[in-house]
């Protein structure tokens, strides 16, 4: 059977990392739950997990995403405990998308709505002669 | 549908791809198998001198073996690949995943195998994550779930 970690990271108002451990250990399955900053990481067997985390995202359908981690927790060679401190590789794509989360949130409650969004607005470029009667204004005169 | 994420450890798109009930295909699950292997010949990502010898199958000897590396590590993802969502320029390609020249092979090979692609942009407000979504959630449900196309 395939070993493996996800993440699941949490950008909820109503959803604490330590409510979702109390979740997943409920549950008595063989997995290893750790708490972290950004949520949890479990480990465990691929047919164990896949279903549980199904069912751990209903908590908050908009809140929990999810993504599988190719090292273990706790792991030596990535765990900045054992690395004098800094952030892990990888962190700084996760900090990245973290900021966007609550976007993505608001979009995935629209769709869910049936909102159909319209086309990207473009922002038009500063027109040349609007540029240069800016600068006629602001020129202080001699 | 097994489908290909750019950029390949990217939190949304694995979430997204795996909420609209599709299979994504993430660089997370190659580390995993190499790093899970027993005895760890050279850690962090045990990516040993065999490695860069499987990306010759993609890039010439005179390349770069960190090009050749990482095109180790991909090559099973890029060969499972039945669709694609990348993300033109994300951020993130400046940071530990920044070789330029392997991202520009990836989305290179990509095109090549004329798989279905959807190319996006990474949203910053609240109306460009919408069309972000509406996107890829009806770019995955033109796609034939991996049940129905066997």
């Amino acid at each position: 059977m395939e070993k493996i970690t996800k993440m699941i990271v949490i950008n909820s108002s109503k959803l604490l990392p330590s409510d979702v451990a109390m979740k997943l250990y409920e549950t008595k399955d063989d997995i290893m739950v750790k708490e972290t900053c950004f949520g949890i990481m479990v480990s465990g067997e691929r047919a164990i997990l896949d279903p549980l985390l199904v069912n751990i995202r209903k908590l908050d359908p908009y809140g929990i995403f999810i993504k599988e981690r190719g090292f273990a927790p706790g792991e030596p060679f990535r765990c900045r405990a054992t690395r004098r401190g800094g952030a892990r590789p990888g962190f700084h794509n996760l900090e990245t998308e973290d900021k966007i989360l609550p976007h993505i949130a608001a979009a995935l409650k629209a769709l869910d709505r049936g909102e159909v969004p319209g086309p990207k607005k473009k922002t038009k470029k500063l027109d040349i002669d609007k540029l240069k009667a800016i600068i006629k204004e602001t020129e202080v005169s001699k | 549908m097994k489908v290909f994420i750019y950029p390949t450890n990217s939190l949304i798109l694995y979430d997204l791809v795996e909420r609209f009930g599709h299979e994504p295909l993430a660089i997370m699950q190659e580390i995993g198998k190499k790093v899970r292997t027993q005895g760890l010949d050279s850690p962090p990502m045990n990516i040993t001198p065999e490695d860069p010898k499987f990306g010759l199958k993609y890039a010439a000897v005179e390349v770069p073996a960190g090009v050749r590396g990482r095109m180790s590590l991909l090559d099973p993802l890029l060969t499972k690949a039945e669709a694609a969502i990348i993300v033109n320029d994300p951020v993130i390609s400046f940071g530990c995943m920044g070789c330029a020249r392997t991202n520009e092979l990836i989305n290179f090979l990509l095109r090549g195998k004329k798989i279905p692609m959807l190319k996006l942009d990474y949203p910053n407000t609240e109306e460009d994550a919408k069309l972000f979504v509406y996107k890829i959630s009806e770019f995955l449900k033109s796609l034939k779930p991996a049940e129905e196309k066997k």
